[in-house]
């Protein structure tokens, strides 16, 4: 057995930056599409309503493991030789705006009916309605789900490493198959995993308890 | 783009994919089947009267809903030797499904039977009711209702996860997927054509539980 010195762990910190990278990147790139996603499966068009239903289904539908792969190959097979790590990241962007579409969707059918019958009294457009009126509202009511979901975006970075990708989990497998004490490793790798959502997780379960208080 | 797609030889392949999905349904039924035991105990034992027995099954919640799955098949994976005790990876992959299920479902489940208030309860005492009957009909009954759809989705997400079982090399949909890909070149093929085979799992999935929900559930409430 060899001990877990200071370069395993400098390696599994490098594994932690792209765990890290990778959960923004699919977090703000889901974020911008899976606003539009929420706007279009909200919005009047029957046809809009339906494709958005749709892409849901799919990428709720599937295991994230397999939209890496399809994307992953995917994207091999147009020719384009991009990096591993933008592969990814192309996957788990689809895979957020699924998500997080769908989360925004339920909170803009959240808003009381009442605040866009205000607004259209008030003679306002679409755009001020949903800028100024709804979405500020939906955005305070979709916070816990929203920081529940980055938790999980985060925990299913680590499936990047099944297609071969170094981030936390596979930096943890390499060092625990150089070191053979994979109990020690995985621990570590563990402990490292929930520092960083469990947090996040409090502080969602914080403001839903807060917004449930209010709701009383 | 010149790359001709050839789904033959997946199709070829398609006996053992169907071997491979049953195989997924049987550890999402095993892994749901445990996971429901483990979040009834779970919630009984978290309003136990021994703080340490408290304190235990909230770690355990904390612990396995913030770290990753994969982490934790490798960690019983590598840990059940240890321990003296050796599983096929199949049996493996069924409990630490049933170990992440479990977790999620005592949240769930507390939350359900926390739904419920005490006036209810007093209320069918004294209209004469039984105590079981009190607890099947106004505790048990109306408390899965309320739980019904966040339970539902657990499950269904459960279902999907089997997928990264292929990590430690257990028998389902992905892995024997693998083994196509490795002896065919046709990744994009075969992971699109099992992609399929998830989403017609899961669709029939929540179809089933959106009729036994009708069947059950539909009564009125106020």
């Amino acid at each position: 057995m060899i001990p877990i010195g200071a370069n395993e762990m400098l390696f599994l910190m490098q594994g932690l930056k792209w765990t890290v990278a990778l959960a923004a990147i699919g977090f703000v790139g889901g974020g911008v599409f899976g606003i539009l996603i929420a706007l279009a499966r909200t919005a009047k068009r029957k046809w809009s309503r339906t494709l958005t239903a749709g892409y849901i289904w799919v990428f709720q539908g599937t295991p994230l493991l397999m939209q890496l792969f399809v994307v992953y190959y995917g994207v091999a097979l147009f020719g384009l030789s991009i990096p591993a790590w933008v592969a990814v990241a192309i996957a788990f962007t689809l895979h957020a705006s699924a998500f997080l579409g769908e989360i925004w969707r339920g909170s803009i059918e959240a808003v009381p009916k009442g605040q866009t019958e205000a607004a259209n009294a008030l003679g306002l457009h679409y755009v001020s309605r949903m800028k100024d009126i709804i979405l500020p509202q939906a955005l305070k009511i979709s916070l816990p789900a929203t920081i529940g979901f980055l938790v999980q975006l985060i925990k299913g970075t680590s499936l990047a490493a099944i297609v071969g990708f170094i981030e936390l989990a596979r930096a943890g497998q390499i060092i625990s198959n150089q070191t053979y004490r994979p109990l020690l490793v995985f621990t570590i790798v563990g402990l490292i995993y929930f520092a960083l959502c469990w947090p996040l997780s409090r502080l969602g379960a914080r403001l839903e308890s807060r917004m449930a208080k209010a709701a009383r | 783009m010149n790359y001709v797609f050839d789904f033959g030889v997946v199709f070829e392949k398609m006996p053992e994919l169907l071997l491979g999905a049953a195989s997924t349904l049987g550890l999402a039924i095993a892994g749901i089947s445990l996971a429901l035991i483990i979040g009834v105990l779970g919630v009984a034992a978290r309003s136990s009267k021994y703080r340490l027995m408290r304190g235990a099954v909230i770690a355990f919640v904390e612990v396995v809903r913030n770290t990753p799955f994969l982490v934790q098949i490798f960690f019983i994976f590598f840990a059940l030797p240890m321990m003296g005790i050796r599983l096929n990876p199949t049996v493996t992959a069924i409990i630490a499904l049933a170990v992440n299920g479990g977790a999620y479902a005592i949240e769930i489940i507390r939350g359900g039977v926390e739904s419920i208030s005490k006036g209810q309860v007093e209320a069918g005492l004294a209209l004469g009711l039984h105590k079981f009957q009190v607890f099947r009909l106004i505790v048990l009954k109306p408390a899965i209702r309320t739980i019904y759809p966040s339970l539902v989705s657990q499950f269904i997400m459960l279902t999907l996860t089997t997928a990264v079982c292929t990590s430690i090399a257990a028998y389902e949909l992905t892995s024997v997927a693998q083994m196509i890909e490795s002896d065919t070149f046709r990744s994009f093929e075969v992971y699109f054509t099992i992609t399929i085979m998830y989403l017609f799992i899961s669709s029939i999935m929540m179809g089933l539980f959106a009729l036994i929900s009708r069947h059950f559930f539909s009564y009125p409430t106020r």
